[in-house]
């Protein structure tokens, strides 16, 4: 096949043909060239400033100088000098003070929530009202007393944590570790259920007080309202750590025990974060009921 | 140019030679130096390697596709570092045949997730993640915790590790099963060999509550616990948060 | 396709699949202990199928008619229905795995069903099970005739498209047993990974085998896109795939290189998986089918050379993109960016080059749907690369990276390329390859037309919205200069664009089930009339003094 014209567009054909298709021979628009040229100097200007090709045991480093990791350790340590202003006062004065400012409560407000949704949520939820086995940070007294320097203490350090200066608490196994037998755990139930204005299907009340004087009281209080050195929570309110406070996880828990877990955070957030997020557990807690 | 591709473009075998040859000269500029440029992973000399129930965990991770959801790569970016801590260093998986640095981020980046929460928390999200973090979109993965851990392949498992490059000593590969054991049960004689051989800091603990059995639950959690947590090279390279 | 063997090919084809059988009997007691085993089990149960299929026809009359007088398309056949099978398998877990992500208790609970292990279900069910197939298909197709010449060997075109859906099956039949190696898009293990090395070598020697038969002095520009498909992906594959096993029985492997090594060969291969399996072959596909449909020649020979030759050099460089910021290092990362801003230029020059073509066929793009497929497939390349060489900018990738922007662009190629190239392609096809005037229902293809076009919009626009807002809500800082938004925030804002997308994945899928249906009907019912559609297709003598056109073989 000879090569001819195509009537369409004015180019000659190569003359050769596939299975009836054909090629013009159309020469190469002039942008194409252009393009290639501009993006190939563009490239060529970047290999110069940055860093760029291998040369057997090290690289180009470019004149720029360019590193990521330095960059990205200047612009973390630059934001920290740019909030310099309002983290250092909250940094420098005590949680009162800084409670009775408005626009520190903001940024402590807004920080907190994000710090919170990343960290916290997970355990607390994200209205940090709790669930089964975490507690409500909005609600009741706080298990290890509600001053701020116990809630920051408990954030840094954990509960039960791996952290080696961690807060312990542990509920002992009465019915496992056979301290108390069945009808003894039916009747301290029964009575622990009253303490809440709740009655149990089962058990002797006044029969669970003695006992509970015996057992718990330690704990958990003589009138069962909890106590905060220890960090057993109060039991006279309506507020539970572990679901609804129904008779049988009671009994479950009298049974088998409880060791909650809060992990330390010490280490994993700044001393800065921890105080932002002390103050934002303590400004929640003011929506108490 | 085109005389020559004219030419070129009649001889079928010179012309796969040749798609071949330019082909080859990208992958072999960009890959080969990595081998060869000392800096390129950085040194860590408390790196350690994964124990046989971790790297036992760490294949349930493969196996389930957490990484279809899950990097574990903190880029050198600012909003990156203050979320999820120091950016990741290239020594930080250095024993990790393959990478899982992941390319998607349904979930969150887990490469520092280690220790962040508790082994109980751990196991009721994989258990029920919604019963957690209601608007989660993860699957649960409550059977990991009713399947025992295979254990009787985790010697081969780290003889072929260590056929790829990594320092698994005889010691540790005879004991591979007996690690697995005690690692989650910190009662039991086995436990004291995996602090001996694998350092005094690794978690022993009944990562999924029942130090009885030893399930994939187990071995998950071990693997999730210790993400970040292998050396701490990051940590000292690195201005972290604020 | 029996009768199509002479008696010593139906002998050597009942000792392939014999060593096949054992081969599958030795995985399956290797592997006993394993899941291993369950897939030698089901190597030798398809292979002893196989054997009783060969042994059915295998007293059928040998072939009478000189073969040598007609090209080879019975693979070719048996690949493009195979494609239209694993188009809908694979669009159905797509679109099954988009519903999971709106409403996660979709996985109905199941080890197999969840999120994880679907996920690469999907994605090589479209890409190894729908594209290769298509790919492999096409090409015996477009080698052939392009080189007017028949495929010198009967058995191991076949062996390819079985092979290599075997391949697929224990991959996908893999990941749902929680069989895979984790690298994205090489998943599948190392006993499959030999497997597809053997498929593939003996794919190269058939397509080298046919090109040396040509009788075309010169090669046509689709065999050097397919020619670099076949050649580079069994580079990559090779090298990325590098593993030691547990143990012979164990289906487990551990990849070669570690850490950043590791990364960066895994995304050297995966950014050229992208570029030679769903460009180049793709590209192939569409230089033959666009201008044999249009009836036009193509544009410029001499951009051909240009895209070309720019797409299997520079596309090599690019994989670094998939890795900015992260531990490899940078001087990498620059290599990545910079040759992927200037893969931009030969991308667009192919794109155009096919578009270009259709000057002087624009009223058969508005009439016939099947052109029409192949018109908005090459718009949507040109898309689709321009969003790629923006996204491998460092500045970009950095909002983008791991964001669902980047499986927007994704599905801008997969949908809107791949997928429509091939249904094109297919389209076109069918009726030339099975002679018939036309497909069983032109106005099903219009339809499908308009699905594809629909869902792929609706997805893409879906994705472009959720990723750019969980990139920005990733990185956005309040007025004290701290996040402004939590993971899980970001998380609840992506909840309607998932229902979006899978809406858009719907109808995509119900497009491909359309088509699947249509493809079937035009295989199904005889045709009043055997006719090629186009004169320039019949099976023209391939051989000196060979028979002048014939029917239906
Ligand atoms: C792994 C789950 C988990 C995470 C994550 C978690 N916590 Fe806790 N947290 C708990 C548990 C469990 C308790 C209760 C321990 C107990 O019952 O003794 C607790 C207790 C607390 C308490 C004491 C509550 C009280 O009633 O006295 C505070 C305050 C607290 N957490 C704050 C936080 C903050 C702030 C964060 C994030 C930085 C956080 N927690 C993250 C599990 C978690
Ligand atoms: C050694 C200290 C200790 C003793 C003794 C003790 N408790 Fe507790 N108890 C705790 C701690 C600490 C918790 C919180 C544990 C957690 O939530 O992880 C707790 C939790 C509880 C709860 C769950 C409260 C909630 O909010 O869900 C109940 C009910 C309870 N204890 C009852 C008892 C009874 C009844 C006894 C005696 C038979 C008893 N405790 C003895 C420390 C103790
Ligand atoms: C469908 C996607 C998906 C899959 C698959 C998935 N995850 Fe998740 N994952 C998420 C999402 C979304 C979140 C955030 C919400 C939450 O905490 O549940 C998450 C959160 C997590 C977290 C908490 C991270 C943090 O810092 O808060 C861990 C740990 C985790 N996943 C582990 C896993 C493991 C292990 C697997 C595999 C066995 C897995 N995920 C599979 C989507 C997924
Ligand atoms: C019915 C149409 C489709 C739907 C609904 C669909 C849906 C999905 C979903 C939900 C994902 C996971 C995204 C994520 O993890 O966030 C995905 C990933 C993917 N799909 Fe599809 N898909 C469809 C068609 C296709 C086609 C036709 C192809 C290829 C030819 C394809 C190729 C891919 C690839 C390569 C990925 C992985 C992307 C990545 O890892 O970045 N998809 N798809
Ligand atoms: C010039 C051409 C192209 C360039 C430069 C390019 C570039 C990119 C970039 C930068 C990413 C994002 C990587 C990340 O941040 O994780 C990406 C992802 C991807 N692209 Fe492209 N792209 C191009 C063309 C295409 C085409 C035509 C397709 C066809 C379908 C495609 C398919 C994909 C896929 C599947 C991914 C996801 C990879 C993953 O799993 O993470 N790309 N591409
Ligand atoms: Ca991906
Ligand atoms: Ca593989
Ligand atoms: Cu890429």
């Amino acid at each position: 096949m000879k090569p001819e014209r195509d009537p369409e567009t004015g180019w000659m054909t190569t003359g050769h043909e596939w299975n009836g298709i054909t090629e013009l021979n159309t020469p190469v628009p002039k942008p194409v060239w252009f393009f290639l040229i501009v993006t190939a100097l563009f490239a060529l200007g970047y290999w110069l400033l940055m860093p760029a090709f291998p040369l057997g045991s090290t690289f180009t480093k470019g004149l720029l100088g360019a590193d990521d990791r330095a960059a990205v350790t200047a612009a973390v340590k630059e934001a920290t000098a740019e909030r310099a202003g309002w983290t250092g006062e909250v940094m420098a004065k005590s949680y009162a003070e800084v409670e009775r400012d408005p626009r520190l409560m903001a940024a402590v407000r807004e920080t907190g929530r994000t710090l919170f949704g990343d960290n916290c949520s997970v355990c607390h939820g994200r209205e940090a009202k709790g669930g089964r086995g975490f507690p409500n940070l909005t609600g009741s007294s706080f298990l290890w007393g509600n001053s701020p320097e116990a809630i920051a203490e408990t954030i840094q350090v954990g509960i039960n944590s791996a952290n080696p200066k961690s807060r312990v608490s542990q509920m002992p196994a009465f019915g496992r570790d056979h301290v108390l037998e069945r009808p003894d755990i039916e009747n301290v139930v029964a009575y622990v259920m009253s303490l809440s204005g709740a009655k149990a299907s089962v058990g002797n009340v006044e029969a669970g007080k003695t006992a509970f004087t015996a057992n718990c009281a330690v704990c958990h209080g003589p009138d069962g309202k909890g106590k905060t050195d220890v960090g057993a929570p109060n039991l006279s309110d309506q507020i539970w750590i572990r679901g609804g406070g129904e008779e049988a996880s009671i009994y479950d828990f009298v049974w088998g025990g409880l060791q909650g877990q809060m992990p330390s955070w010490e280490g994993r957030l700044s001393p800065l974060d921890l105080k932002i997020l002390t103050l934002y557990v303590v400004d929640l807690g003011k929506q108490r009921p | 140019m085109f005389r020559f591709h004219y030419w070129l473009e009649r001889k079928a075998i010179g012309f796969a030679l040749a798609i071949v040859l330019v082909a080859s000269i990208g992958g072999a500029v960009e890959i080969a130096p990595l081998f060869t440029i000392h800096q390129t992973i950085e040194d860590a000399p408390d790196m350690r390697v994964y124990t046989p129930l971790e790297l036992a965990g760490r294949n349930i991770y493969v196996r389930e596709g957490c990484y279809a959801c899950h990097s574990q790569m903190i880029r050198t970016l600012r909003d990156e570092v203050e979320r999820y801590g120091p950016y990741s260093l290239a020594v930080e998986s250095k024993y990790d045949h393959p990478m899982l640095w992941g390319s998607k981020r349904t979930g969150p980046d887990l490469a520092r997730v280690g220790g962040k929460y508790s082994d109980e928390w751990q196991v009721q999200h994989l258990n029920d993640p919604r019963a957690l973090v209601p608007q989660s979109v993860m699957p649960s993965y409550a059977r990991l915790g009713r399947n025992p851990l295979r254990t009787d392949d985790l010697s081969n498992h780290l003889r072929a590790m260590r056929a790829v490059g990594v320092p698994y000593t005889d010691d540790m590969i005879a004991n591979a099963r007996a690690d697995a054991y005690g690692q989650a049960a910190p009662d039991s004689p086995l436990a004291e060999g995996v602090g001996k051989r694998y350092g005094e800091a690794t978690n022993v603990r009944p990562f999924d509550g029942a130090p009885g059995v030893l399930t994939e639950m187990d071995a998950l959690v071990a693997y999730l616990q210790i993400l970040g947590h292998l050396t701490d090279a990051a940590h000292k390279t690195v201005a972290t948060g604020q | 396709m029996i009768e199509q063997l002479t008696t010593i090919e139906r002998q050597r084809a009942l000792v392939l699949l014999l060593a096949v059988t054992f081969g599958g009997l030795f995985v399956l007691i290797a592997g006993k202990d394993e899941v291993l085993g369950i897939h030698g089990a089901l190597i030798m149960l398809l292979s002893i199928a196989a054997i009783f299929y060969v042994l059915a026809g295998y007293f059928a009359p040998e072939p009478t008619a000189p073969r040598e007088d007609s090209y080879y398309d019975e693979p070719a056949k048996a690949g493009i229905l195979l494609a239209m099978g694993w188009a809908a398998f694979g669009l159905f877990i797509g679109d099954w795995v988009a519903w999971q992500l709106a409403y996660p208790s979709l996985n109905f609970e199941a080890g197999w069903t969840s999120f994880g292990r679907l996920r690469p279900v999907h994605t090589t069910s479209v890409i190894f099970g729908f594209g290769g197939n298509a790919l492999i298909a096409t090409s015996f197709y477009v080698m052939q005739r392009t080189s007017r010449a028949r495929i010198p060997d009967q058995l191991s075109p076949l062996f390819v498209v079985f092979g290599y859906n075997l391949f697929c099956l224990l991959a996908v039949t893999g990941y749902m047993m929680g069989i895979t190696q984790s690298k994205e898009y090489a998943e599948p293990e190392w006993y499959a990974d030999l497997w597809l090395v053997v498929v593939w070598v003996t794919y190269l020697i058939v397509y080298l085998r046919t090109l040396a038969h040509r009788k075309e002095p010169h090669i046509y520009v689709a065999n050097w896109y397919y020619l670099a498909f076949v050649l580079v992906v069994a580079m990559l594959h090779i090298v990325n795939n590098l593993a030691v096993p547990v143990s012979f029985g164990s289906a487990k492997s551990y990849s070669l290189f570690s850490g950043v090594q590791d990364a960066m060969t895994q995304w050297w291969y995966g950014h050229n998986a992208v570029a030679f399996f769903l460009t180049a072959g793709f590209l192939g596909m569409m230089y033959y089918f666009l201008p044999k449909r249009a009836g036009r020649p193509l544009f410029s020979y001499r951009l051909s050379i240009i895209s070309f030759w720019g797409i299997t050099f520079l596309y090599m460089w690019a994989g670094s993109h998939h890795l900015h910021y992260t531990a490899l290092p940078q001087w990498v990362q620059t290599l990545g960016m910079t040759f992927s801003v200037i893969l931009l230029v030969p991308s667009w020059t192919a794109a155009a080059n096919a578009l270009l073509t259709l000057n002087g066929a624009w009223h058969r793009v508005r009439d016939d749907a099947t052109l029409r497929f192949m018109m908005v497939a090459a718009v949507f390349y040109g898309i689709t690369t321009f969003e790629g060489s923006f996204l491998a900018i460092r500045a970009v990738n950095s909002l983008s990276h791991y964001t669902d922007w980047t499986i927007g662009h994704v599905h801008a190629g997969a949908l809107g390329w791949v997928a429509m190239i091939t249904f094109g392609s297919i389209y076109a096809a069918v009726p030339w390859l099975w002679k018939r005037e036309s497909m069983y229902s032109p106005r099903l293809v219009e339809w499908h037309f308009w699905l594809a076009l629909a869902g792929t919009i609706i997805y893409v626009l879906a994705m472009w919205n959720s990723g750019i807002i969980q990139g920005l809500m990733w990185r956005t800082y309040n007025a004290q200069g701290t996040l402004a938004y939590s993971f899980i925030d970001s998380l609840i804002e992506m909840h309607p664009y998932y229902i979006a997308r899978a809406v858009g994945g719907l109808l995509f899928l119900i497009g491909g089930l359309i088509g699947c249906y249509n493809v079937w009907m035009t295989v199904r019912i005889a045709p009043p009339q055997l006719v090629p559609e186009s004169a320039a297709d019949y099976p023209e003598p391939t051989v000196p003094g060979a028979a002048a056109p014939q029917a239906a073989e």
